[in-house]
C-alpha cells in the first residue's frame, strides 16, 4: 500500500508520523512518548491505530484521535481507523524513558516506577527531594500539585497510574 | 410519557444505562462545585473527579449505543441521544446520585458513599459476563481508587473536625443514608442471571468498609432501621431530577440536534 503521493505505508513509517503529534495538554512529550499507542495494522484496506485512553474523562482524547487521523490524511493515507483498546488499561509504565527525561526538563516531576512510592522522586526545578503534597489533584487528572520546601515552587507531579 | 427509548428491553443494555446513568447523574451534579469549590486545590479535586465520572459514563453510553444499534439498524443512537434524548422516567440513576448537592459535607459523603460502591461493584464487573464492561470496569477502577481515597480522607477531616464541621456531617449522613440501600437491591436488569453479580451480597462489605471510616471520623453509623427510599433504578425518581435534565437537556431541546 503506498500514499497518493507514493511513498510506501509501513508501520515504521506511520509511527515516524504519530511520534510528530505532541499530547495536546503536555506538548513537550510525542503520544508515541506518553505511552498511549497501542499498535498500528497495515493491511490491505487501510491503517488502523489502536490506542489507550490515559484517563477515561480526559478531555484531551477527543483531541488527539483527530490529530492522528489529521496527520495521516495530511501525509496522504486516507480512511486511517482508530480504534480505542480499553483493557489492558493505560499504565504510567508505558511512558518511553525519554518522555519521562522530557516531562522533568518542562517542570513535571515523572511518574516513579509502579511499585516504588508514589511521590515524585525530587523537585524538578531545584533536585530537592525535600517536597509535600498540597493535592492529588491537580490541573489534569493525570498529575497531583507538590510544593517544593527548598526553593519553595510549587510543581506538578505525574501520578503513577 | 414514554420516548422510542423504552423499547430496548434488552436487560444488558438497560443495566449499561443505569450504570451510565448513574455516572452522569452525579458528574452533572458535582460540577456545579466548578469555580465555587471551598479552595481552590478542592475545587480542582472534585471538578477532576467530575471529568472521571463524565468519561466512564461515555464509555458506558457508547457500548449501550453499539449493542442497541446492532440490534435495531435504524435506531441510530449515539452516547449524545442516550443523555440528551431521554425522559426522566427512562433514566435509572440511583436517587443518591440526583440530589442537590447540599454544603460540602453532603457532597463529599455522597462521593464517598458511591465511590465505595462503585469500587466493590466494578472489581466484581472484571469478573463479570461481558468482556467489554470488565474492561470499562478495569479502565474505571485506577481512577475511583482515587475517589475513594479522596473522598475518605476529607470524611474523616470534617467528621472529626470542629463542632460546626462534624455537625454538618451528621447532617449529611442523616439525609443520605436512606438513599444508600438501593445501590444493593437489584432491579429486574441487574439480576445475577445476567450480570454475574450478586449485588444484595456486596451490602456488607460496602457497610465494613463505610463504617470504618465513619468510625474513625467520630460519626455513628446510622441504625440499618431507617426507612430506606429506592425508585430510582426504575425510573422512579425524586423531585429534583426534571430540574437536572432539564439544565442538562437544554440545549439539544432547544436546538434538536445543535453541534459545534
Ligand atoms: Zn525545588
Amino acid at each position: 500500500m503506498k500514499t497518493t503521493s507514493g511513498h510506501i505505508i509501513n508501520e515504521a513509517f506511520v509511527l515516524d508520523l504519530l511520534a510528530k503529534i505532541p499530547d495536546p495538554e503536555i506538548p513537550v512529550i510525542s503520544i508515541i512518548e506518553l505511552g498511549i499507542v497501542r499498535d498500528v495494522l497495515i493491511q490491505n484496506n487501510g491503517v488502523t491505530v489502536k490506542y489507550t485512553p490515559t484517563y477515561s474523562g480526559c478531555p484531551a482524547m477527543d483531541m488527539i484521535s483527530m490529530q492522528i487521523k489529521l496527520a495521516l490524511k495530511e501525509a496522504g493515507i486516507e480512511n486511517a481507523k482508530l480504534e480505542q483498546v480499553l483493557s489492558p488499561a493505560w499504565t504510567t509504565e508505558w511512558m518511553t524513558e525519554t518522555g519521562k527525561r522530557k516531562l522533568e526538563q518542562y517542570g513535571i516531576a515523572p511518574p516513579n516506577p509502579i511499585g516504588d512510592s508514589d511521590k515524585p522522586r525530587c523537585c524538578p526545578h531545584c533536585g530537592s527531594i525535600n517536597t509535600q503534597l498540597l493535592s492529588q489533584f491537580g490541573s489534569t487528572s493525570c498529575k497531583a500539585l507538590y510544593q517544593c520546601l527548598s526553593c519553595k515552587e510549587p510543581f506538578e507531579y505525574f501520578k503513577c497510574h | 410519557m414514554t420516548s422510542k427509548h423504552s423499547s430496548y428491553k434488552e436487560p444488558l443494555i438497560q443495566y449499561l444505562v443505569f450504570l451510565a446513568d448513574t455516572n452522569l447523574i452525579l458528574s452533572q451534579r458535582n460540577s456545579e462545585w466548578c469555580g465555587h469549590g471551598p479552595v481552590l486545590e478542592q475545587d480542582i479535586a472534585i471538578t477532576n473527579i467530575t471529568l472521571d465520572l463524565l468519561g466512564q459514563a461515555r464509555l458506558l453510553y457508547q457500548y449501550a449505543a453499539e449493542l442497541i444499534n446492532k440490534e435495531n439498524p435504524s435506531a441510530n443512537e449515539t452516547e449524545d441521544t442516550l443523555a440528551y434524548h431521554r425522559l426522566e422516567r427512562e433514566y435509572k440513576n440511583l436517587l443518591l446520585t440526583e440530589l442537590p448537592k447540599g454544603d460540602w459535607a453532603v457532597t463529599i459523603l455522597r462521593q464517598f458513599l458511591y465511590s465505595v460502591y462503585q469500587q466493590l461493584l466494578y472489581t466484581e464487573l472484571l469478573n463479570g459476563k461481558d468482556k467489554h464492561l470488565a474492561a470499562i470496569a478495569e479502565k474505571s477502577l485506577k481512577e475511583t481508587h482515587y475517589h475513594v481515597k479522596w473522598s475518605s480522607e476529607w470524611v474523616l477531616r470534617l467528621g472529626d473536625g470542629t463542632p460546626e464541621s462534624h455537625a454538618r456531617m451528621e447532617n449529611a449522613l442523616l439525609s443520605l443514608w436512606m438513599y444508600t440501600d438501593e445501590m444493593f437491591i437489584a432491579a429486574a436488569y441487574e439480576d445475577k442471571s445476567i450480570t454475574g453479580i450478586a449485588v444484595t451480597e456486596l451490602k456488607k462489605e460496602w457497610l465494613t468498609r463505610v463504617s470504618a471510616i465513619l468510625q474513625e471520623a467520630t460519626l455513628a453509623v446510622p441504625s440499618d432501621d431507617l426507612f430506606m427510599q429506592t425508585g430510582g433504578k426504575t425510573g422512579v425518581h425524586t423531585e429534583h431530577m426534571g430540574y437536572i435534565l432539564a439544565d442538562l437537556q437544554y440545549l439539544q431541546r432547544t436546538y434538536p440536534g445543535a453541534n459545534w
